[in-house]
């Protein structure tokens, strides 16, 4: 009786209220809706023109002639074939060793706040700063302080931005991105509970298997925000190639935000730009589609 | 199954004091032994050295007779449940119960078998294959046993582990596991801040104090008999009365002393006290009877029912307060004045030190050691006149 009284008139007050948080939340969905769908509709648009700012006669409407040409390209596919190494490559570095250097900062040892200050710090130099540092103070085959190492011990120094381009772009990009999986799975592991360790401890686990039966399965929904939170920066590394090879020599370091970049601002072909931008937002889109399908799996249990 | 004994084990963590202080005690084959005392006394710490979770500063761990102090946890062949259950979330409960078979590389099919007979034990079969997460606190309580029974320790270590359940559900728990006790015959060394717990459950319970050992003995011994001022207080619910008291006269088998305005003469040996020293009486509220021919007078100020019981909260007419354990159907008032018996062979005495002084004729433990519970009415009656 008292119940359902009580429930007649709920409805009403409830769709009531969110008329309410519409009117209220409206227009800021209405700015980034327009913020976000403008660019991609001009994007889309120019995709589909011939538009090149140093051939000004050819313009109109230009069916799928951009994209062909771009999917005809060999730079294409090898641009797509470095992001996935740059991608890939930074991934396994970084998460293969920041979840070892978690474990080993999650130990107490004398001087560990320094040490994780210091592991945190190359997170806050900017991108072009770290690639600089690495190519020119680093890596430098006759200035570099590896270089000079490698003199020191008789061995000849390696030319590493010309013989292993997109490896040392790799190493640098993962230098960069170290710290932040370590800050991630150090608080993830930091929340592991020590009776759990305790408890394995007592069933007879060494070091070893406490690593692989506890913590790595309590790693891992860190680990995969981790994965999702590098992926999507990862897929847009531009300003450690421009400062350090201009995506050279050829296009052995170019990805695909730096073709695109290529394309359109050192070619000037805008419609060509486009498309390839058009093909990046459809890979990030199945990319992420992919990334949260397994973080959303991984969060439910 | 097997022995466990400690010879003046002491700890002492990195940067601070002493937190045990020299603990010697056998736990024998099969015994089901009980760490009690108030909190940060050291409980945990203890167990947590036996089990080799900490180390042993000083003083030696003999397991079965061996010296384990340098031992691994897992070498030492004991298992431990935690508080917290510390079970493993992402494996299934059938995983977890055979995690240290599988680390012992034990063969699928006869880890298998031990999941299932500890399963049948604790009525775990229907949730195998589900998660920690996905059980009850009861349930994930008896996966943390099974967890220990599957590696048929020589010895189970308990850290409170049904603080977390709630008062019915700790109450089952706590039949069951004294009935798996008796089905597995195992030694346990179980750790509690529970009074009940502590007095159903255990064979011998270890009374501690920061860091000390304050006594050992059976649960009614202990009640019965407690050898201190803090034993006495700290065993029993409600509390005993601890009464100040002064010595008058000192004879072989007896100690007059005056409290509570009144003289009492108490059957106790008088070692190590003489008149004029200062001592404090100990009654407990069930001894002290409300009857109408009793020599206390006081005011009820508070009446608990408890259905079963009635605790009344007296200020006796010197103004000390007392607690009265009385029957359930009793309906004092609040505010009436009553007359309270104080039978001299159910008090204790305790000198300034502490110490209790010994009892010339020891309380019987138990109905099975005298002729039943009756006679102890009977021979209180008879002591409230002397
Ligand atoms: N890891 C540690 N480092 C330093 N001191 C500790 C550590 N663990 C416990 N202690 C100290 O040792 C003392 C005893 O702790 P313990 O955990 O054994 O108490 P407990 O009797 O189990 O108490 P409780 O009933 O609250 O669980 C406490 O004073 C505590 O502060
Ligand atoms: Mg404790």
């Amino acid at each position: 009786m008292s119940a359902s009284t009580l429930a007649a008139p709920a409805p009403p007050r409830q769709s009531a209220r969110r008329r309410g948080t519409l009117a209220l939340v409206g227009p800021s969905v209405l700015i980034l809706a327009a913020w976000a769908t403008v660019p991609l509709i001009m994007t889309l648009w120019y995709s589909f023109q011939n538009y090149n700012l140093v051939d000004p006669t050819q313009h109109g409407f230009a069916k799928f002639d951009n994209y062909t040409y771009l999917l005809s390209d060999p730079d294409f596919w090898s641009s797509l074939a470095n992001t996935a190494f740059l991608v890939i490559g930074v991934l396994v570095i970084t998460v293969g060793f920041g979840t070892l250097l978690a474990v080993l900062y999650d130990q107490a040892f004398p001087g560990r706040s320094i040490a994780r200050v210091l592991v945190i710090s190359p997170f806050f130099i900017m991108p072009t700063v770290a690639a600089l540092l690495w190519k020119n103070l680093m890596l430098h085959p006759i200035y570099g302080v590896y270089s000079n190492m490698m003199r020191m011990v008789g061995l000849t120094p390696i030319d590493w931005m010309s013989h292993y381009p997109l490896f040392t772009l790799t190493l640098i990009v993962s230098w960069e991105w170290l710290p932040f999986a370590v800050l991630i799975l150090l608080t993830a592991i930091q929340s592991l509970d020590g009776e759990q360790k305790e408890a394995a401890r007592m069933d007879g686990a060494g070091p070893v298997a406490r690593f692989f039966y506890i913590i790595i399965p309590h790693l891992r929904r860190a680990i995969t925000v981790v994965v999702m939170i590098e992926t999507i920066f990862l897929l847009t590394v531009f300003a450690e190639i421009t400062v350090t090879t201009a995506g050279g020599p050829g296009v052995a370091t170019t990805n695909l935000a730096f073709l695109i970049y290529s394309r359109a601002l050192l070619q000037f072909d805008v419609g060509g730009g486009s498309a390839g931008g058009v093909i990046a937002i459809i890979i990030a889109n199945i990319v992420a589609a992919f990334l949260v399908r397994s973080v959303a799996r991984n969060l439910e249990t | 199954m097997a022995n466990v004994t400690l010879q003046n084990v002491r700890k002492t963590y990195a940067g601070g004091n002493e937190t045990i202080k020299g603990v010697s005690l056998t736990v024998e084959n099969r015994e089901f032994v009980v760490f009690v005392g108030p909190s940060g006394c050291g409980k945990s710490t203890l167990l947590r050295m036996i089990a080799g979770l900490e180390d042993i500063t000083s003083g030696d761990l003999l397991i079965d007779g061996v010296r384990a102090n340098e031992q691994q946890p897992a070498e030492r062949g004991l298992a431990m449940v935690f508080q917290s259950y510390a079970l493993y979330p992402h494996m299934t409960v059938e995983d977890n119960m055979g995690f240290a078979l599988k680390l012992a590389s034990v063969a699928k099919d006869e880890r298998h078998s031990k999941v299932m007979d500890a399963a049948r034990i604790l009525q775990l079969e229907p949730w195998l294959k589900h998660k920690p997460g996905q059980l009850s606190g009861g349930q994930r309580q008896r996966v943390a046993i099974g967890r220990a029974i599957v590696r048929n320790p020589k010895v189970f270590l308990f850290d409170e582990p049904l603080s977390n359940l709630d008062a019915a559900l700790r109450g089952q728990m706590r039949v069951e596991l004294t009935s798996l006790h008796r089905k597995l015959g195992a030694t346990t060394i179980y750790v509690t801040h529970d009074q009940i717990e502590a007095m159903t459950m255990a064979d011998k319970i270890v009374v501690l104090r920061a860091g000390n050992v304050e006594q050992v003995g059976a649960p009614l011994e202990l009640y019965h008999r407690p050898a201190n001022l803090f034993v006495a207080g700290f065993i029993g619910a409600p509390k005993m009365n601890l009464l100040e008291a002064r010595v008058l006269q000192v004879a072989a088998d007896s100690v007059t002393v005056s409290a509570l305005g009144q003289t009492f003469v108490i059957p106790v040996r008088p070692d190590g006290v003489t008149a004029g020293d200062g001592v404090t009486l100990g009654i407990r509220p069930e001894h002290l009877l409300h009857v109408s021919e009793g020599t206390l007078g006081g005011v009820v100020t508070l009446s608990e029912r408890l259905g079963s019981l009635t605790i009344l909260h007296v200020k006796s007419d010197d103004g000390t307060m007392l607690v009265v354990q009385t029957a359930g159907s009793d309906t004092t008032d609040v505010g009436a004045h009553v007359r309270l018996a104080l039978p001299t062979d159910s008090a204790h005495l305790f000198r300034a030190d502490g110490d209790a002084l010994p009892h010339v004729a020891p309380r019987p433990l138990g109905p099975s050691h005298s002729g039943g519970g009756s006679d102890i009415p009977a021979a209180q009656t008879e002591h409230f006149h002397a």
